[in-house]
């Protein structure tokens, strides 16, 4: 070990930069050669808004929630939500692409590699995150030709809340990763965490809605990291910064980014203490 | 299905945003409260209630004068029209309006006013300085909105059960032709060159376009919302844009403001305001149009150069009408 840790702090900045650029130009790879994988990132975010939202309609307008001044369209108070729902996919999905790598050993090209593994992780989390905002971008100039009317500034102020809850999810993808045995299972990730946090959270519906029908399925709502994803987005979108959402976000990017490097640490992870899988 | 495409890419949008300077003014904007008894003050710069007038019972028409000293306010249910003092903010006098005034229009002037007497079937003519009534003319079977040509010779008063626009000489004070519209009739506004009248009808759900000079319906348009029932549009008020290019229109239990091209008389957009929007009134500047939400107790604010709804402010219950300062 402390022989590594001699040779870590051999490299210069320089070469942690070729060894990001690679890992994001993998992930660049895999996503231009996928192409199914953009186009179902954008028809997934784009069949609830032409669909679900065009039948919603009419069920808000009844009253207005910061950061909105005025009564807005459902399909413009589920933007936020759906795009970080696309977020959410991403981050699982290439948690998906973890397990599959190290299915096949592409992963332990990835971790035999000198870097430490925490650079290794986060330039990974990093790659996806750049993934996801690409789609997110994507998905709104489709929205913005639908006709759901965003404050100019919010393409641009909404970025760095992408950014960030893009590598929350990214993390939390990963932290599965790590204790998901074969791509099979990715089903599960589907039932269990996909679906419960997108829909338990105030992406589809606003949170005062949510408590008037079950006080139960609000304070769920609240306990979810990815109302906090939502909201952060949803006001940066509009110029603003919802305090409460970023401290939450950010300390569960802390949280989930730990948990990952830990689960992914050869010596003290849950993939050593479970006897490891191929990688 | 209506896809609005735009021209613009998002990155244009931002260096137009960053062009425009923010548009600064300092209107008044005076809203009847007709469930309060009230009218609410709304500073436009602040976009807030500042001040809460107290006025008679069921205050809903609502005009403020040239000079924007005086506001004029039906107390419906005390059968009168009150004056407010805009200075000191509080009612200074009455003009006898004749039973359960709705609403009323002020000549340019703002020498007199042209009450509908709903009972009565008659149209009252106020003279704003004696504060007396000077004349009385009969119109159709419950007469409701009022409008007065811009150079002040022809005052256009509907009739929500006559289904009719009477056209009144005010010269002669005799109706000099009547057209008949769609069923129940409530807003009616001039084009600011005079050049046409619009009518609109709360149960057809259209407004109608009328020549004045030939006393013929020269289009009629039509309102559909996606997503709504055809019966909960219900064309209220009626008002122009500065320019004469834009008409906006109060659907009222569709929560919409229809905006009409007068050129083509096509739907250009509909915008979605606050519950039962009712009356509209414009900025003095041109660049905002106000809605009274009626059900949500709000006033929506639209950017007449965006065609977006910027804001909607709290004010008090049941909001009927609004009129701004000129100043």
């Amino acid at each position: 070990m402390s022989s590594t840790v001699a040779t870590r702090r051999g490299f210069t900045p320089g070469q942690y930069l070729i060894c990001l650029s690679g890992i994001v130009w993998r992930e660049a790879l895999r996503f231009t050669r996928q192409r199914e994988r953009f186009v179902s990132a954008l028809v997934r975010p784009l069949v609830w808004l032409f669909i679900f939202a065009a039948g919603f309609r009419q069920i808000l307008g009844v009253s207005i929630i910061p950061p909105y001044q005025t009564y807005v369209l459902y399909e413009v108070y589920v933007t936020p939500g759906l795009m970080a729902m696309i977020q959410l996919f991403n981050g699982m999905q290439s948690s998906l692409s973890m397990v599959y790598d190290r299915e096949m050993g592409n992963m332990r090209m990835l971790l035999v590699s000198p870097f430490p593994r925490a650079f290794l992780l986060i330039s990974k989390l990093l790659a996806s995150t750049a993934v996801s905002v690409l789609q997110v971008y994507a998905y709104l100039v489709v929205a913005w030709l639908w006709g759901v009317d965003l404050p100019p500034w919010g393409w641009l102020t909404v970025l760095p809340a992408l950014a960030l809850a893009g590598f929350m999810l990214g993390a939390l993808g990963m932290l599965l990763s790590s204790a998901i045995r074969q791509l099979e299972n990715f089903a599960g990730v589907m039932n269990f965490v996909i679906f419960p946090m997108f829909f338990a959270s105030s992406a589809l519906y606003p949170l005062w809605l949510v408590e008037q029908s079950s006080p139960v399925v609000y304070t769920i709502c609240r306990l979810n990291p990815f109302t906090y994803a939502v909201e952060l987005i949803r006001f940066a979108l509009y110029m603003e910064i919802d305090w409460v959402s970023l401290a939450v976000v950010a300390g569960m990017t802390v949280v989930f980014t730990l948990g990952a490097i830990l689960a992914y640490d050869p010596s003290r992870g849950l993939i050593a203490r479970r006897g490891g899988g191929p990688g | 299905m209506q896809v609005p495409m735009k021209p613009l890419l998002p990155a244009a949008s931002l260096i137009a945003l960053l062009l425009a300077a923010p548009a600064a003014h300092a209107y008044t904007a005076y809203v009847t409260n007709e469930r309060d008894n009230t009218v609410s003050v709304v500073d436009l710069d602040k976009q807030a209630v500042v001040k809460t007038i107290p006025v008679g019972q069921r205050p809903r028409g609502i005009a403020i004068a040239p000079d924007g000293k005086q506001l004029f306010v039906c107390a419906s249910d005390d059968d009168t029209i009150e004056i407010i003092d805009t200075k000191t903010e509080k009612v200074v006098g009455d003009l006898p309006s004749g039973p359960d005034p709705e609403t009323f229009a002020l000549a340019p002037d703002g020498k007199q006013l042209y009450v509908s007497n709903e009972n009565d079937a008659m149209v009252t003519i106020i003279d704003v300085a004696s504060r007396k009534a000077i004349d009385q003319i009969p119109t159709g079977v419950e007469p409701e909105g009022m409008a007065v040509s811009p150079d002040n010779k022809v005052v256009v008063n509907t009739s929500e059960t006559t289904n009719m626009a009477h056209f009144i000489d005010f010269a002669t004070k005799k109706v000099v032709a009547s057209v008949l519209v769609p069923p129940r009739p409530r807003g009616a506004a001039f084009k600011n060159d005079g050049s046409e009248v619009w009518v609109s009808s709360e149960l057809g759900g259209t407004v109608t376009v009328i020549d004045p000079v030939a006393h013929k319906v020269t289009h009629t348009i039509h309102f559909t919302v996606q997503g709504l029932r055809a019966d909960a549009i219900q064309p209220v008020g009626i008002a122009f844009s500065k320019d004469d290019s834009l008409v906006f229109v109060a659907l009222g239990p569709a929560n919409r403001v229809a905006v009409i091209d007068t050129k083509t008389y096509a739907v250009k957009k509909y915008l979605l305001v606050g519950q039962r929007v009712w009356h509209l009134a414009l900025t003095p500047d041109g660049k905002e149009m106000l809605t009274t939400n009626g059900l949500t107790n709000d006033v929506s604010v639209i950017d007449v150069a965006d065609l977006k709804v910027t804001k909607s402010i709290q004010v008090g219950r049941l909001p009927w009408g609004v009129a701004v300062s000129p100043q």
